[in-house]
């Protein structure tokens, strides 16, 4: 039986820095009904980089993503997301705050009434003002990226569980945001599809330098992550060169018990002597 | 089945009243708000109206024909069957008409909102329309109230039209009646009390069948299982309010056109 959770002592500033820090977390709790999920809980995501969100299910990992949009409220604490408080924001701000952020669900969350193409498009059909070649390129473009242009006109019901995954990053990536957050993008997908996806994830990271918290269950991607750097000329991914780990934007956080108790990158997290992340990582 | 504390149901019932109340309001609101979504409510109107047409003008008919039926028996017994067109026609474009298509409506209508929106909720679609900064409210539920009025407005129209057709046809085939006798004095009885009474209840019902479809849709939770409870709860809820607005309704316009 591992000891009980440590929090990682936090090293945050009293204002944080927008043009630095992407999104940061400060001293963030919330509860549902009883279950306090969250019991202040602080981290920051530098711009251009990717943090992977671990944890047992029910530790908060998702709640994190929904808090980072605004769809959810903490009890407690400040949450900056590109310099703004989320916590202050009004439900019409956080629209426009949202119009810069890419998530893809758990369950892809695709509208299943529309097909594929209006899928994608949603976010350029609601602004109204984009001309219909323009909205028709762009959605060829973010489904050529995740390699899915011939489903364009079939519905999310025609599409296997990875397929209907990659609409949802096309759908996200298709603004082009400074933000993604990714939910269990390899949830319950096959080991050949989760590579796909990883390599979706690393391109949009070492292409566009998207900043991104990607909350997973699967240590393996991440620590695939932290290990390839997306290749522009071969266009795929490859692994890093031996002795340049750590050259990635890639960082790990580790929730339990509604605490950090980890905030590092890969290096770090091997050389944790922490009981419970050595028997998490083992 | 759960026992819960009276604080807590108090609770949860002054909250259920909120949150409904903040939905109707803002359903209003948006009206006045941009964007407009005037293809999701040209898209809805057919739905609910043009789908909902079969059922409406069944039910009209028969409504008005068995009203027909049932009164004939009674008027003749006093010698009065020439004034069953008057019967039929106050009976279906004050009360039945507007009430029945309602129900009617409610039924088909609020739980195909309760469970489409359900469904959403579920499944997350509604967390991703928000999460690509699209307002749900405005996107969902304002151009299914708008539609739903303006569209029982008319479904109830071709109820009452249907219903003296069919009251009608029994007067005609049934009863032997005359039928310039009957529509000549079906029209002559309606003032504009009863045309303005029976045309402003289908807006009331229309706002109540849709806000309470979508209240409960909106708040469904508990997977497929909270769905199907939230689409029950809406037909239950919207007909039972239809019943009770009903009431209230007529007995207010009664007392503004001072009627005993």
């Amino acid at each position: 039986m591992a000891a009980p959770p440590t929090a990682i002592e936090q090293r945050m500033p009293s204002q944080p820095d927008a043009a630095a820090d992407i999104v940061v977390f400060e001293n963030v709790s919330i509860a549902f009904d009883d279950n306090r999920v969250l019991d202040g809980i602080s981290f920051r995501l530098p711009k251009g980089e990717t943090k992977a969100i671990f944890g047992v299910a029910g530790a908060g990992k998702s709640t994190i993503l929904k808090l980072t949009l605004g769809l959810l409220k903490p009890d407690a604490g400040h949450i900056y997301v590109l310099g703004d408080d989320v916590t202050q924001m009004s439900e019409d701000a956080l629209f426009e705050l949202r119009r810069k952020i890419g998530m893809v669900f758990q369950e892809s969350a695709l509208f299943d009434s529309l097909p594929v193409r209006d899928n994608v498009a949603f976010r350029l059909l609601e602004e109204g003002d984009i001309p219909e070649d323009e909205v028709e390129k762009r959605v060829r473009e973010a489904l050529s990226f995740v390699e899915l242009e011939n489903t364009v006109d079939k519905l999310p019901s025609e599409l296997s569980g990875g397929m209907r995954r990659r609409v949802a990053i096309a759908r996200a990536i298709i603004t082009q945001p400074e933000i993604l957050l990714y939910d269990s993008p390899t949830g319950g997908l096959d080991p050949v599809t989760s590579t796909t996806i990883i390599q979706l994830i690393v391109k949009q990271r070492d292409v566009y330098k998207t900043s991104s918290l990607l909350v997973t269950h699967r240590l393996q991607d991440a620590f695939i992550m932290a290990t390839h750097y997306f290749d522009r000329k071969a266009n795929e991914m490859r692994p890093l060169p031996p002795g340049a780990r750590g050259e990635v934007p890639m960082a790990f956080l580790i929730l339990r018990d509604g605490k950090v108790i980890f905030d590092g990158d890969a290096k770090e997290l091997a050389q944790s002597k922490d009981e419970y992340i050595r028997e998490y990582i083992a | 089945m759960e026992l819960i504390s009276p604080t807590e149901f108090a609770k949860d019932t002054v909250q259920t009243v909120q949150d409904y109340s903040r939905l109707a309001g803002q359903s209003i609101v948006n009206l006045f708000r941009y964007p407009r979504y005037f293809a999701d409510m040209l898209q809805q109107a057919d739905l609910i109206g043009v789908g909902s047409l079969p059922i409406v003008v069944l039910t009209g008919f028969f409504t008005g024909a068995v009203l027909a039926l049932n009164s004939s028996t009674t008027l003749q017994r006093f010698g009065s069957l020439s004034l069953l067109g008057q019967l039929v026609s106050v009976g279906m474009v004050r009360e039945l008409g507007p009430v029945l298509t309602g129900l009617m409506v409610a039924g088909r209508n609020s739980s195909g909102m309760a469970s489409e929106l359900g469904s959403m909720v579920v499944t997350e679609q509604i967390d991703a329309m928000r999460a690509l900064g699209t307002d749900p409210m405005k996107k969902l539920i304002t151009p299914r109230v708008v539609s739903t009025v303006f569209m029982l407005f008319f479904l109830t129209i071709i109820s009452d039209l249907l219903g003296l057709i069919g009251g009608g046809a029994v007067a005609q085939g049934l009863l032997g009646m005359d039928s310039h006798q009957y529509w000549s004095t079906a029209w002559q009885i309606l003032t504009f009390q009863d045309v303005f009474m029976g045309l402003v209840k289908p807006l009331l019902f229309g706002f109540i069948i849709s806000t309470v479809g979508c209240y409960y849709g909106i708040s469904a939770r508990g997977g497929t299982q909270g769905v199907g409870r939230a689409t029950t709860q809406a037909v239950v809820a919207s007909s039972v309010f239809i019943l009770l607005v009903d009431f209230f309704a007529t007995k207010l316009l009664m007392a503004i056109f001072g009627y005993r």
